[in-house]
C-alpha cells in the first residue's frame, strides 16, 4: 500500500483561472524513491509542495480531490482536510522537505539540527544531543562537522549545507522526504554525495523527488511520474519510464526532443 | 567628441564631490577648533548651572534612549506586520504613510506633540520630548525592518514552516535572526539621528540648567541648550556651546561608525 494516495486531485493557484494540475492520480510508494520530472512549468513542485501544504503558507490556493496519507492518525490522514495548526504541525514534522536552495538557519549547526526537534517538544539536553548526532551521521556530515556543532552553520560549503538540511528534516523520524530539485544549486560531486544519501534513506524513509534532471532520476528512483502542462502523462517502474514508455510525449522528453 | 564630453562630465563630478567634501571639512574643522578650545573634562563633571554640560549629556541621552524604549518596539512591530503579515493595500498604505512620516520636517512633530501632549498635560516636559523623539524614529524603524525583512529569502521561511514552525515561530527564530544584523544597523543610525534632534525638543521637553530625572517637568537637552547658549550674548556661552557641539558631533560620529562597523564584521 502506498504511503500517499493522490486521487483526482487539482491544484489552482489564487488569482489564475486555470488550475495549474489537472485531476491527477498517483500512489508514492513506501520506501522507495519516486521521481517527478517533466518540463518547467509542468506542476512537478506545485504538485511536491502539495504533499506537506506549505503552498498554505501563501493565502488563496484551491485545492480539489483528495490526498490520503495512509496508516495515520484521523488528524493528519486526509491531508487537504488539515484546518488545525497543531495538525499542520504534526503533518509537516510527518512529511519533511528540501530545498533547491541549501536553507540552513542563522545559527548554530547543533541548534539547526535541534530545531525541528524542539518544535515536536524535545526538550531533554542528553536525548537532544543523542538525536542531533544520529542525524547528522545519518546524514554522512558527522565527522566533517562534530568538533565544530556551536559553529554557525552559514560556514558550511553549499553541498555540506544541503546534507545539512537533510540531517535537520530527518532528525524529526518523517514517514516521507519531499525533495525539491535538491541538487541543482550544487557541483557534481556534492550532487553525488546527495544522491547517494537520498538512497540510503530510502531503508527509512519514502521519497519523492522532484528533479529537472533526467540522468538523476534514472540513477536514483524507483518509480517516475512525467508530467506536462499540469497533467500527469504516465507513471511506472523508472526503467520502464526510461526504456520502455507507452506515451509518446514521455518518449518525446526523454529523448530530449523537447523540454 | 565623445572622449571630451566624457572628461568633461568626468571634471564636473569630481569638482562637486569636491565641493561636497570641502564645506565637510570646514565645518569639521571649525567645530574641532573652536570645541576643543573650549572643552576640557570638568564639563562632565559639573552641571549647565555651574557651567558644565553633564546635566545636558546625560538629559540628552535619558530622551533618546527613552524614545527608544517606545519607538523600536512599535516601529519593528510595523514593519514585521507590513513585510510579513499585511497583504496588499492595508500594507501599502502603512507603508507609504510611514515614508511621508519619515519626510515630515521635524519642527512639525514638535508642533503636533506640542498641541497633543503638552498642552493637555500643562507644560514641557521629558515624556513629551521622549514622545516626539519616538516619532521622529519610528518609520525610520519600520523602513529599515521592512526592508530588511525583505532581503530575507522566502526558502528560508518556508523551510522553517516545513519543520513544521508555526508562521510566528519562523518570524522570531529565524527571519528576523536572519536579518538580524541590517535592523540592528539601521536602529544605530535611527537613533544615531534623533540624538541630535533639537526641533523636536524646543517645545516639547524643552531644556533644563540642573540635573534632573524627573520626567514630568522640563528636561535637560544638550541640543536645545546649543541653541539657547548659542544665542547668549556672552562669549563664554557661546564657548559652551561650541563645545557641546564638538561633544555632540563626536557622539552621533560614534554610533554611526560602530553602525558601520557592525555591518562589517557579522557579514
Amino acid at each position: 500500500m502506498p504511503v500517499l494516495n493522490i486521487k483526482k486531485f487539482s491544484f489552482t493557484y489564487p488569482g489564475v483561472e486555470h488550475p495549474s494540475l489537472k485531476n491527477i492520480n498517483l500512489p508514492i510508494k513506501r520506501h522507495a524513491i519516486t521521481a517527478l520530472i517533466g518540463p518547467s512549468g509542468c506542476g512537478k513542485s506545485t504538485l511536491l509542495r502539495s504533499m506537506n501544504r506549505i503552498h498554505d503558507l501563501y493565502p488563496g490556493n484551491k485545492y480539489e480531490g483528495k490526498i490520503e496519507f495512509t496508516d495515520q492518525d484521523k488528524s493528519v490522514s486526509d491531508i487537504l482536510e488539515i484546518k488545525k495548526e497543531n495538525e499542520f504541525i504534526e503533518l509537516r514534522q510527518k512529511i519533511g522537505m528540501i530545498f533547491q536552495k541549501p536553507t540552513p538557519f542563522p545559527m548554530s549547526i547543533f541548534e539547526n539540527v535541534a530545531y525541528g526537534l524542539k518544535i515536536a517538544g524535545v526538550k531533554n539536553k542528553t536525548e537532544l544531543a543523542d538525536r542531533v548526532e544520529v542525524a547528522l551521521k545519518g546524514s554522512a556530515l558527522w565527522k566533517e562537522v562534530h568538533d565544530r556543532l556551536d559553529k554557525s552553520a552559514m560556514g558550511l560549503s553549499g553541498g555540506q549545507q544541503q546534507r545539512l538540511c537533510i540531517a535537520r528534516a530527518v532528525a524529526v523520524k518523517p514517514e516521507i522526504l519531499l525533495f525539491d530539485e535538491p541538487t541543482s544549486a550544487l557541483d557534481p560531486i556534492s550532487t553525488g554525495a546527495i544522491e547517494e544519501l537520498i538512497v540510503e534513506l530510502k531503508k527509512d524513509v519514502s521519497i519523492a523527488i522532484v528533479t529537472h534532471n533526467m540522468q538523476q532520476a534514472s540513477r536514483i528512483s524507483d518509480f517516475t511520474a512525467f508530467m506536462y502542462l499540469g497533467d500527469l502523462i504516465e507513471f511506472d517502474k523508472t526503467e520502464n519510464i526510461f526504456l520502455n514508455p507507452k506515451e509518446k510525449k514521455t518518449e518525446d522528453y526523454i529523448t530530449g526532443r523537447f523540454g | 567628441m565623445r572622449l571630451i564630453i566624457n572628461k568633461i562630465f568626468l571634471g564636473l563630478s569630481i569638482f562637486s564631490a569636491l565641493i561636497g567634501l570641502a564645506f565637510l571639512a570646514w565645518i569639521l574643522t571649525t567645530l574641532f577648533i573652536k570645541g576643543l578650545s573650549s572643552f576640557h573634562f570638568g564639563l562632565f563633571l559639573n552641571d549647565l548651572i555651574d557651567g558644565g554640560l553633564r546635566n545636558l549629556i546625560v538629559g540628552q541621552m535619558i530622551l533618546a534612549g527613552l524614545a527608544s524604549i517606545i519607538g523600536i518596539p512599535l516601529g519593528m512591530a510595523a514593519g514585521i506586520y507590513i513585510q510579513e503579515y499585511g497583504r496588499g493595500k492595508y500594507a501599502d498604505v502603512i507603508r507609504d504613510l510611514s515614508d511621508i512620516m519619515m519626510s515630515a520636517p521635524s519642527i512639525v512633530i514638535g508642533a503636533f506633540v506640542y498641541a497633543v501632549v503638552v498642552v493637555p498635560t500643562g507644560g514641557t516636559s521629558g515624556f513629551a520630548g521622549a514622545i516626539a523623539l519616538a516619532i521622529m524614529m519610528i518609520p525610520v524603524v519600520i523602513n529599515t525592518t521592512d526592508n530588511m525583512l525583505s532581503l530575507v529569502p522566502r526558502e528560508l521561511r518556508e523551510a522553517g514552516i516545513a519543520l513544521g514552525a508555526s508562521k510566528y515561530k519562523v518570524i522570531i527564530d529565524i527571519v528576523i535572526k536572519a536579518a538580524k544584523v541590517g535592523i540592528m544597523t539601521g536602529i544605530l543610525l535611527a537613533f544615531a539621528r534623533i540624538i541630535g534632534e533639537t526641533a523636536p525638543l524646543l517645545f516639547t521637553s524643552e531644556t533644563s540648567n540642573y540635573f534632573s530625572l524627573d520626567l514630568t517637568e522640563s528636561f535637560p537637552s544638550l541640543t536645545v541648550s546649543i541653541y539657547d547658549l548659542a544665542n547668549e550674548p556672552e562669549e563664554s556661552s557661546r564657548d559652551l556651546a561650541w563645545a557641546a557641539s564638538f561633544i555632540l558631533t563626536v557622539l552621533v560620529l560614534i554610533i554611526n561608525l560602530s553602525g558601520r562597523f557592525i555591518t562589517r564584521n557579522k557579514k
